[in-house]
């Protein structure tokens, strides 16, 4: 849809339309700009300017809380990115390249984790694994905080994935079996490069939510796996620091830093043939 | 989706292959895909479907004496829990906030998202990473952002008070959690309707005015109809994450403003009443599955 001259607003109309997106902006900006400024103050109290200083971030650096926590989110979120990401592709490839039996039950199943609030997803995990434990005797930690991550990030990766292959047509591969390539040569040579930057972004999506999650974490985490966030949830409930602004400030712009990647993963067009 | 090109049908192919090959070949093609499907069919079933079922299960238990959960003598005292005095606060402010939520999102991003809508492919593109950006932010530090502007000597109340209009007390009242929550939220918003307002071809609104519509005609009678998937859309996805926000009301709005979500959490770490936990989340979990039966009804598609 593009702006036509009769259609295309006029007068006090025009301006509130851009004076509402110019809000827009601010509105989403400004709070990261204070957290960023306040980062560098030199004042016990969170929201006052008492000069710039970097000791908040070398408590970040020097904290053996922080940087085990940081550690741990970095793990989990490495092995929980890797395993979602083969699960999400397979299944985007079988979804949007097959008919099968139960096609649309999975579906609906691969839809859910998207949806559920997290505090739900949350409860659901708790008392599986509550019920896992009292059979199998395992401890809560690394295993149980990766496999819930997995279990919401596989529908992201799948919907990153299946968008990039919906626009694709599969005469490609068809084509290159003709040429006597195997299927799976025909997957490997054909189809994963054109749908690498659909895996690449679903991937960074997948990851980006790993290291931001923290109720589900809290609840399946068990001693020694705190996360960062959920350390971070953890001191803002006990009493705030200017040290929480330096974390949170680390934690936005890694995970900006992610979010730009993945979008321009998604917009490399894998190869010029299409 | 830069590609526009469409699959035709492989009629050539269909020409020489016989209908036994075509079925064998259409029977190989479902185990593959299958096969395919299998490992995350599998893994959602197991982390997924399974937990979703105990929380069912749960809800019907009962509670022991010492904290844990009996699921021997199924009940449905849990449920009718539901109608105590407190309960029912919590759950009238949950939804009331994520009504109100949902409006002022959908006020805000309605003209922003056509606005975007009528831009250049270069302008929307910009725009579009402009909003994707805090969308993908951590959630946690952008809740904290705003305790921090909104606290009793943060910068908020530096500036009320220099324009002489006193401090300002927003934090830990309902006020800063819609404000959290409509912060957290808005992109949820905005992409839905956006995609939806993009679709609409820009000819018909045209036609409207040829046809002596006023501006306020056409948006009533062509655009807000076309643009009612994205409406759909847009409230479903903001309202149920409100219902069942967590950390927006911890951090904004302290220990007074208890909604479903934190309720919920209250439950399971603190009073250790997993069996009525488990009955509140049933109770989010069917308001959700309601929503998403609408949300499909409407002709919605995903994100």
């Amino acid at each position: 849809m593009a702006g036509e001259n009769i259609t295309e607003p006029r007068g006090a109309t025009k301006w509130l339309l851009r004076a509402n997106a110019s809000f827009v902006y601010i509105f989403f900006y400004i709070p990261i700009l204070v957290l960023i400024v306040f980062s560098f103050s030199d004042n016990r109290n969170v929201g006052v300017w008492g000069g710039f200083t970097l000791d908040w971030y070398r408590d970040f650096a020097e904290s053996d809380n922080t940087r085990e926590a940081l550690w741990n989110s970095v793990q989990i979120g490495l092995v929980a990115t890797v395993i979602s990401v083969v699960l999400g592709t397979a299944s985007a490839l079988a979804l949007e390249r097959f008919k099968f039996r139960g096609r649309a039950v999975f579906d609906a199943l691969l839809y859910l984790p998207i949806i559920i609030p997290d505090v739900t997803m949350a409860v659901m995990m708790l008392l599986f694994f509550s019920e896992a434990a009292e059979l199998f005797g395992f401890s809560k930690g690394f295993a149980t905080i990766t496999l819930s991550h997995i279990a919401f990030s596989i529908s992201f990766v799948s919907v990153v994935v299946r968008a990039r292959l919906g626009g694709m047509n599969d005469r490609l591969e068809e084509a290159a079996m003709d040429l006597y390539a195997t299927r799976w040569q025909a997957f490997r040579y054909v189809t994963l490069p054109l749908i690498m930057p659909g895996i690449l972004g679903g991937g960074l999506l997948a990851l980006t939510l790993s290291l931001d999650d923290v109720v589900i974490t809290q609840f399946v985490t068990g001693p020694g796996w705190t996360t960062l966030p959920v350390y971070v949830f953890g001191l803002i409930r006990k009493g705030v620091t200017p040290l929480i602004n330096a974390v949170s400030v680390v934690m936005l712009v890694a995970s900006t830093i992610l979010v730009v990647l993945s979008l321009i993963a998604q917009r490399i067009r894998g190869g010029d043939t299409v | 989706m830069t590609d526009t090109t469409t699959r035709d049908d492989s009629a050539d192919a269909a020409a020489v292959a016989t209908p036994e090959l075509e079925a064998v070949n259409e029977r190989q093609k479902r185990r593959r895909g299958l096969w395919l499907a299998l490992p995350a069919w599998v893994y959602l079933a197991v982390f997924f479907a399974i937990p979703l079922a105990i929380v069912f299960v749960y809800s019907f238990a009962t509670r022991n004496r010492f904290g844990g959960t009996d699921l021997s003598g199924w009940n449905l005292d849990s449920y009718r829990a539901l109608g105590g005095d407190l309960v029912r606060a919590v759950l009238v402010r949950s939804v009331v906030l994520a009504v109100i939520t949902t409006v002022i999102c959908l006020v805000i991003s309605y003209p922003f998202a056509y606005f975007m809508a009528t831009r250049s492919t270069r302008t929307r593109n910009l725009m579009l990473v402009m909003v994707m950006i805090p969308f993908w932010t951590n959630f946690l530090v952008r809740n904290y952002a705003w305790y921090v502007i909104l606290g009793t000597d943060g910068p908020l109340s530096t500036i009320t008070e220099t324009v002489g209009l006193g401090e300002t007390r927003f934090l830990f009242t309902q006020t800063a959690v819609v404000l959290g929550l409509v912060y957290g939220f808005l992109p949820f918003m905005i992409l839905p309707l956006y995609a939806s307002i993009e679709r609409i071809d820009g000819r018909l609104l045209e036609a409207s005015r040829d046809l002596y519509a006023t501006g306020a005609q056409s948006f009533r009678r062509v655009l807000l109809p076309l643009s009612m998937p994205g409406i759909v859309a847009g409230s479903i996805l903001v309202f149920i994450p409100s219902l069942g926000a967590y950390v927006t009301p911890v951090i904004l709005g302290g220990a007074k403003t208890t909604l479903l979500g934190g309720y919920i959490v209250t439950q399971f770490l603190e009073a250790r009443n997993w069996p009525f936990g488990a009955a509140l989340s049933s109770v989010l979990m069917i308001i959700m599955l309601g929503a998403t039966v609408v949300y499909f009804r409407k002709g919605g598609q995903t994100l």
